[in-house]
């Protein structure tokens, strides 16, 4: 906790010194150590393609990412495994030994990346390695780690391979969400994605929403930005802003009511002035909403979570408990990132004047009210 | 509660090109016969529809000030006392694929607004709309009208190409840091691509809910890309995106840049300080909530109070009656962002 944090008024001082918050974390990045470690899950046909073809996405790069990070795989300098086996996020024994322990984590909420198979344009090669990162996460990490939860990472863009692949593993406990990615080829409250919002809150799994992705078109509306500071900066938030406007004014919400959704990675110090803008457009513009009964901050304030990683910095910390406040101490989960390069720590991210009772509500309570524990 | 909007100064007032026939009176007789062979119709996008509530007040929708100088004058200036408006011409010339035809009608749309409504009444000031399909027919066009002190602006619409911090658009700065002009960036698209990374929404209220996303865009590629450590007396304003996403976006930029500043060396200050300097924004759509003790913490996170300028969209719906600006900004800074701050930024409305 910051050491200025004055105690709540809820907060007994207690003689006995109390154990250390226990934390959850809505945002790990597990990785393979090399693609081999999927080749077990993978059917022959679709591993013989992915060698001779590669992956294919809408970005047209076969190797780098197009913005190139600032850090090698965009990762802590000290996350790279000892040994050399791998990548950062590759070795258990690494992650518990430098975060898991030390952190106290109770329960880290897994979001694969890279080529997990989402985004591939021939879809079917996609839904079999999702299918393969499903099973590996089981395999190398829930089975290992029983504070690991993995996601349902599906290939959205076939909305109909992507409720399959919830059906087939979403009923076992190793499963904490359902996983997309922001950048998808329609807004994704578009109605060809729900089937996957129907499969998810038939089995009582929060869609996590988290940042990249390669929708195929520019990645700003104004456009394709030159460098990663744009792309990191503004085209993530404003791709997260994108899925929280199409998911309430689509009516994702008036249709499925019991959907969860977590949205990750973004920051969130966008989401009260959205929330502001889309309930004055919809004051205005009724008549083309009809399909929604409330306003779009009455839908968010109920379907929406948020992560908290990257922490926002403002100069002025009020404005950030400002935000906090605003968005809703219930409605935000700690996050960490690791083992990317911006990384948050849950006992050093947050700004003095955060009460204990609002640290302990995001870094641990909230998320053990979203995901099915 | 003070109404008093006597000299304010409206930056964002929308005049329509009636019909195609309006424009081709100034055009010459290769592109107005063009017109008539080719059956050219008007160029319209689907970012304001005619008859969609947020392009036209009800209350308008009978007398359509927006056709004519003079209706919107008594509607608009007479009817509060307002010193000037700044108008933006939204006629869709930026959506025009092929470059010579958008500089026909881009100097057409000029000429029109100069004519019909410059001329027709001394309080309005107006933007060179600019046919930035080429860079060189832009700083053309923006040459042809600076001598003209009317006009105040560069106008382009949000949803570009191309990203307006990349180097193709510098010449076009180099003109207008010369002839003293901003360059003003107005919500909606060119529709050349999505108007989100996420591709095309279903629905109107989504598209016009996007126009601040892009602006997020655009804000960024101009600091990043150095525009203004090139061009330092450049300004450029933020027309009809709303207010309040700017400063979280700044901290985020801010971030950013401490965290890979590596990738764009010639940004030696922080994002939000070239920000506060060169960028400003207009009032409406003003998206704050209904809850009046919230007003001020929300202006407070904006990193000064120099940034917000006054307009009323007319005849766009964004307020009813005329509740411009909320009821409670206080004295000072309703008289900054009546007039000061627009003097301030557009050099040329000095007197």
């Amino acid at each position: 906790m910051p050491l200025d944090a004055p105690p709540a008024a809820d907060e007994k001082p207690s003689a006995e010194p109390t154990n250390r918050l226990a934390i959850v974390d809505s945002d790990i990045h597990p990785a393979v150590k090399s693609m081999a470690c999927l080749k077990p899950f993978v059917e022959k046909k679709w591993w013989d393609h992915a060698m001779t073809y590669g992956f294919r996405r809408r970005h047209g790069s076969a190797t780098v990412e197009p913005y190139p990070k600032s850090a090698p795989l965009a990762s802590r300098r000290d996350a790279w495994p000892e040994d050399g086996s791998g990548r950062p996020g590759s070795s258990l024994e690494l992650m518990q030994r430098q975060y898991l322990d030390p952190a106290g984590v109770e329960l880290g909420v897994l979001g694969p990346l890279g080529n997990t198979g989402q985004g591939e344009l021939n879809t079917a090669f996609g839904a079999a390695f999702c299918r393969a990162t499903n099973e590996w996460q089981r395999e190398a990490w829930t089975s290992k780690d029983r504070r690991l939860r993995a996601a349902v990472v599906v290939p959205y863009e076939d909305a109909y391979a992507s409720a399959r692949e919830i059906e087939r593993v979403g009923h076992m406990k190793d499963y904490a969400q359902v996983f997309c990615l922001t950048r998808s080829a329609d807004p994704l409250g578009n109605r060809r994605y729900w089937p996957i919002y129907a499969a998810a809150q038939a089995h009582n799994l929060p869609m996590a929403f988290h940042v990249f992705g390669t929708s195929g078109h520019p990645v700003t509306g104004a456009g394709w930005p030159s460098y990663y500071i744009e792309e990191g900066a503004g085209g993530h938030s404003t791709s997260a802003q994108t899925v929280v406007t199409s998911l309430v004014m689509e009516g994702v919400f008036e249709e499925f009511p019991k959907l969860k959704v977590v949205i990750v990675e973004g920051g969130f110090g966008w989401l009260p002035p959205l929330t502001w803008r889309l309930d004055k457009i919809f004051e205005k513009n009724r008549d083309e909403l009809s399909h929604l009964r409330r306003k779009p901050s009455e839908y968010i304030r109920e379907h929406i979570w948020i992560s908290t990683q990257p922490m926002e910095e403002p100069e002025n910390r009020h404005h950030l408990l400002d935000t906090l406040q605003w968005v809703g101490h219930d409605r935000l989960l700690f996050a960490s990132d690791y083992p990317h390069w911006d990384f948050d720590d849950p006992f050093r991210a947050f700004p003095a004047g955060i009460t204990p009772a609002q640290h302990r509500a995001i870094c641990a309570e909230n998320g053990l009210n979203v995901y099915r524990i | 509660m003070t109404t008093d909007w006597t000299g304010a100064i409206d930056c964002d007032v929308h005049p329509r090109v009636p019909d195609i026939n309006a424009l081709r009176r100034y055009m010459d007789s290769y592109w107005s016969e063009t017109v008539e062979v080719r059956g050219i119709d008007s160029f319209e996008t689907i970012a304001y529809p005619r008859r969609a509530p947020m392009t036209l007040r009800a209350d308008l929708a009978a007398s359509k000030p927006d056709e004519d100088a003079g209706r919107t004058a008594s509607a608009l200036l007479d009817r509060h006392g307002f010193g000037h408006a700044i108008l933006n011409c939204l006629y869709a010339v930026q959506m025009i694929r092929d470059e010579h035809m958008a500089a026909a009608f881009a100097a057409a749309v000029n000429d029109w607004v100069r004519h019909e409504w410059l001329d027709r009444d001394p309080r309005y000031r107006a933007s060179i709309v600019v046919p930035y399909q080429s860079t060189e027919r832009a700083v053309a066009e923006i040459e042809r009208c600076a001598p003209d002190r009317r006009f105040v602006q560069a106008l382009f619409i949000a949803g570009t190409e191309e990203p307006l911090g990349k180097s193709r658009y510098w010449p076009i700065y180099a003109a207008c840091e010369r002839h003293g002009l901003p360059i003003g960036i107005h919500a909606g698209s060119s529709y050349h691509h999505a108007v989100t990374g996420s591709g095309w929404p279903t629905y109107w209220a989504e598209d016009y809910a996007a126009s601040s996303l892009a602006m997020h865009a655009q804000v960024g590629s101009l600091v990043a890309e150095g525009v203004f450590v090139k061009y330092p007396g450049l300004k450029a304003v933020l027309i009809e995106s709303g207010v309040t996403w700017l400063a979280p976006y700044l901290w985020r930029l801010s971030k950013f840049w401490r965290g890979v500043r590596l990738e764009v060396p010639w940004i030696d200050r922080l994002p939000s300080e070239i920000v506060r300097d060169h960028i400003r924004l207009t009032t409406a759509p003003l998206d704050v909530p209904d809850d009046p003790a919230m007003l001020e913490r929300i202006l407070d996170q904006l990193p000064s109070e120099d940034m917000l300028l006054f307009s009323s969209d007319f005849p766009h719906w964004q307020h009813d009656g005329d509740a411009m600006l909320p009821a409670n900004l206080n004295d000072a800074l309703r008289r900054k962002v009546l007039i000061d701050n627009p003097r301030a930024t557009y050099a040329r409305l000095a007197p």
